[in-house]
């Protein structure tokens, strides 16, 4: 009974296991490191900090406005956890958000949690802060720095993420990617203003409660540059890649392909099995009914069996 | 003239199963003070939910006349006042004239309006000084008054408060029943506060398991012991 | 007035629930794989995991047909498939004009969406089982044993403590301003206010939120300080994982692996 935010979070099934191998070494990567720079940089307050502020931004994205009619819009929270605790520790925090939203709630795959946790967390929180920082740096420390950059780096952390989302899904031949990629971009445009207002509404009154919080990030230590320089390369990556797979789908179709290639490598192994040897499994129709009619027998076995144990435990002393 | 609140038979479980309504009825005349008493668990604040439609059971609620039904929540909203126990959850705009100008902004009354409906209530708790204060920052007498602002700026017909004493310290405590004298609505108030009770409200409904278990003038109900004793409350001494 | 139902897990008593969350942990994910290296079209394949997995839901108790209402959570995701069937290569099957554009459904787009749609069908199972089945301090000691790292795990652990609080919270804003969202009797006047203004009355309760969160922190540290934190996280060595957990494993990878051959087999010994 979870609440579906943004259609972000991909379930299994969806993503080829090369993609989600691929993406699982890469949030492996870049969590590893974050959690690194987070042990070294951060007080002892960290664990405390990072878990309650991670519960926040999980109950925040309970939070709805009406939009139109029946939909409404919430809150993903990277750009906001990044703005408040730095790009390392908003990392680890969106990655236990994505992680309990998979493993409890089951929004969002187990095998797919790499690539979620990538998006939401990586790129989400990568873009958000180079945005932050850029805008501020803009705005020469004014106070519309903090409000337009808000805004900004939450539009785009959506957006980016959603185009990874829609280039994830076209690479591994789910959804072929001039429909995935605009699909995803356009509709995510719109959620992210949702996103930028929300978040904006949440600095205003951060600001006007605990003013010192917000300039926690930019404190004494240098600015993370090599966040922002992460941030920008993601997002440049991902605005040029996006149109570029989508006007060329083929070419996409052409690398999920290649997924059935490496199958088709492997098919002399399967010509050593002789068909004699399995009569009858080389038709698909018969293996089918097969399966199905032992599935059958199976799962009325084991209903069987639990009822008669639990009939055996109800039965006062046997 | 209609009843200001009317519950005919409410019964109500949780999704978890636990029941915690029992086929309530209860009727308010306008004007009335009620209080609303009973031990923790007894429905009290369930009850109220139902009142302005956060949660809907079996059974009839009609509030200023209105049947609680998902068609009129919004007019119903705007004639019951929900005071809820916890302040912090209450006031959650950055400063206190956004907070208590919530709900006439809701409404969609042009700015001026809101404007004089923000002074005139923040007047009536006392806090005309407080309108551009951090709401955060506020003690808990302060916001408990605020809370109660931010639900009379909405003109209600009737009040509902659920442990407005709670947590409060005997000076903020006092000046919160002086306040409540003060105001000319119809109350319903739940509370553990028992000298609160005998002092502003001439009408008690006890509640326990679910269901009322005694409705009356206050005094005559405060001065049975057994009644008060069979359902955890004590007398004010 | 509790948020109860965030909370999945399933108390019972079942062979299910008594597996150690480590090997159930691992497991999962095995089946899950499995699903996800199935090939497309390997039908009796899907069956045999369809049927494994509700076997496995039958053990534990906690009733088929819950977990297959909450496995329609997944379902609307499946639209992000729905073209296949029109864009993939292949024997035509049907076709119809949509506008301006002719649509062909093809033999393999049809049998490529509907293989996704029942791996994430099939895969979210297991995922339901899991959590259902696992109490999440559980689940934690499972994380630390695939060799998570302690400080997240921490994160974790402190996460689902407040998780509870925090939801009570928001459940409790969002309250506060229904009951402060009422109409106006004056004919003429639109209720609700503008949508940007919506949008910040929301961002506002998340603010506050945050801000809240991060104080409560602060006491929490304190706390912890109290009773001798100094930074770094320390946790109750686990428990020796039983020999009837390990044969459990062994056994639940063995079927996996066995049926992610016969799917193999299946597929291209057909090809011939």
């Amino acid at each position: 009974m979870h609440y579906s935010i943004a259609p972000m979070h991909i379930p299994d099934g969806f993503l080829s296991v090369f993609v989600s191998i691929l993406m699982w070494i890469a949030s492996i990567l870049v969590v590893s490191y974050a959690l690194r720079r987070v042990k070294a940089d951060l007080d002892e307050r960290q664990a405390p900090l990072m878990g309650v502020l991670a519960a926040a931004i999980f109950a925040g994205q309970m939070l709805n406005f009406v939009v139109a009619g029946g939909t409404s819009g919430h809150l993903m929270g990277a750009a906001i956890a990044t703005i408040l605790l730095g790009p390392w520790a908003a990392t680890l925090v969106m990655t236990t958000v994505v992680g309990v939203q998979a493993l409890i709630f089951q929004d969002g795959g187990l095998l797919a949690l790499g690539a979620n946790i990538f998006n939401m967390a990586v790129i989400g929180v990568t873009v958000a802060y180079f945005t932050y920082q850029t805008v501020q740096r803009l705005a020469g420390g004014k106070r519309w720095g903090i409000f337009v950059g808000g805004f900004l780096a939450a539009w785009l952390s959506i957006e980016i993420a959603a185009l990874a989302t829609g280039l994830e899904l076209a690479l591994s031949g789910t959804s072929p990617a001039n429909i995935a990629i605009p699909a995803m971009g356009g509709i995510h445009a719109i959620i992210g203003i949702g996103e930028g207002l929300i978040t904006v509404g949440a600095l205003a009154l951060i600001y006007a409660t605990r003013p010192d919080l917000l300039h926690a990030s930019e404190g004494p230590q240098k600015t993370e540059k090599l966040a922002i320089l992460v941030g920008l390369l993601l997002a440049l990556l991902l605005a040029i890649a996006s149109p570029l797979a989508s006007a060329r789908p083929d070419g996409l179709e052409w690398v999920a392909e290649q997924k059935g290639f490496l199958e088709a490598a492997q098919s002399p192994l399967y010509q050593i099995i002789p068909d004699y040897a399995f009569p009858g499994i080389s038709h698909q129709a018969a293996a089918t009914i097969l399966a199905g009619i032992l599935g059958t027998l199976f799962v009325f076995g084991v209903a069987l069996l639990v009822a008669y144990t639990r009939r055996k435990r109800q039965s006062p002393g046997s | 003239m209609h009843h200001s609140i009317e519950v005919k038979n409410l019964s109500y479980s949780y999704p978890d199963g636990h029941v915690a309504l029992r086929g309530v009825s209860l009727n308010i005349t306008p004007g009335e003070k009620v209080a609303l008493v009973g031990p923790n668990g007894a429905g009290k604040s369930t009850l109220i939910l139902h009142l302005n439609g956060i949660l809907s059971g079996q059974g009839s609620v009609h509030v200023a006349g209105l049947p609680v039904i998902k068609e009129n929540l919004g007019q119903v909203r705007a004639r019951v006042g929900l005071v809820f126990q916890s302040p912090e959850d209450q006031l959650f705009s950055p400063t206190v004239h956004d907070d208590v100008a919530f709900g006439p902004r809701y409404q969609g009354l042009p700015e001026g309006e809101i404007r004089t409906r923000v002074e005139e209530a923040l007047a009536v708790v006392g806090m005309q000084d407080y309108a551009q204060r951090v709401s955060h920052h506020l003690s808990v007498g302060e916001k408990k008054r605020i809370s109660i602002a931010t639900v009379l700026s909405m003109k209600p017909e009737v009040l509902v408060l659920d442990e407005p004493t709670s947590g409060l310290d005997p000076r903020a405590r006092r000046s919160l029943i002086q306040l409540l004298d003060d105001l000319d609505l119809t109350m319903l108030v739940s509370t553990h506060d028992m000298h609160l009770v005998s002092e502003l409200f001439p009408r008690t409904v006890v509640m326990d398991e679910g269901r009322v278990v005694a409705d009356g003038p206050t005094g005559t109900l405060l001065a049975d012991e057994a009644l008060l004793r069979a359902h955890g409350l004590e007398a004010p001494d | 007035m509790h948020v109860h139902f965030l909370d999945p897990y399933i108390q019972a008593d079942s062979l299910v629930h008594r597996l150690d969350a480590r090997p159930k942990l691992v497991l999962a994910i095995a089946f899950i794989l499995t699903t996800a290296l199935t090939p497309n079209g390997a039908w009796a394949v899907f069956i045999l995991l369809l049927a494994l997995i509700l076997a496995v839901e039958l053990l534990s108790e906690i009733g088929v047909v819950y977990v297959l209402k909450r496995s329609m959570l997944a379902i609307p995701f499946v639209l992000a498939a729905f073209p296949l069937i029109f864009t993939v290569d292949g024997p035509a099957l049907f076709s119809f004009n949509l506008g301006a554009w002719e649509l062909t459904a093809s033999q393999p787009g049809l049998e490529r969406f509907v293989s996704i749609a029942l791996k994430s069908w099939i895969s979210v199972q297991a995922a339901i089982v899991l959590a259902s089945t696992t109490p999440f301090p559980d689940l934690l000691v499972a994380m630390r044993a695939v060799k998570v790292p302690r400080l997240l795990v921490s994160i974790f652990a402190l996460m689902w403590r407040y998780l509870f609080v925090l939801a009570d919270e928001t459940l409790r804003l969002m309250r506060a301003r229904a009951a402060r969202s009422g109409h106006s009797d004056s004919p003429g006047l639109k209720p609700g206010g503008s949508l940007a203004w919506r949008a910040q009355v929301t961002g506002g309760m998340a603010g506050s939120l945050f801000v809240r969160a991060i104080e409560r922190s602060d006491r929490i540290y304190m706390a912890m300080v109290s009773r001798g934190y100094d930074g770094e996280v320390r946790a109750a060595p686990s428990p020796r994982l039983g020999a009837t957990n390990w044969i459990i494993l062994a056994c639940g990878l063995a079927v996996l692996l066995l049926l992610l051959m016969f799917g193999l087999i299946l597929t291209y010994a057909s090809l011939h």
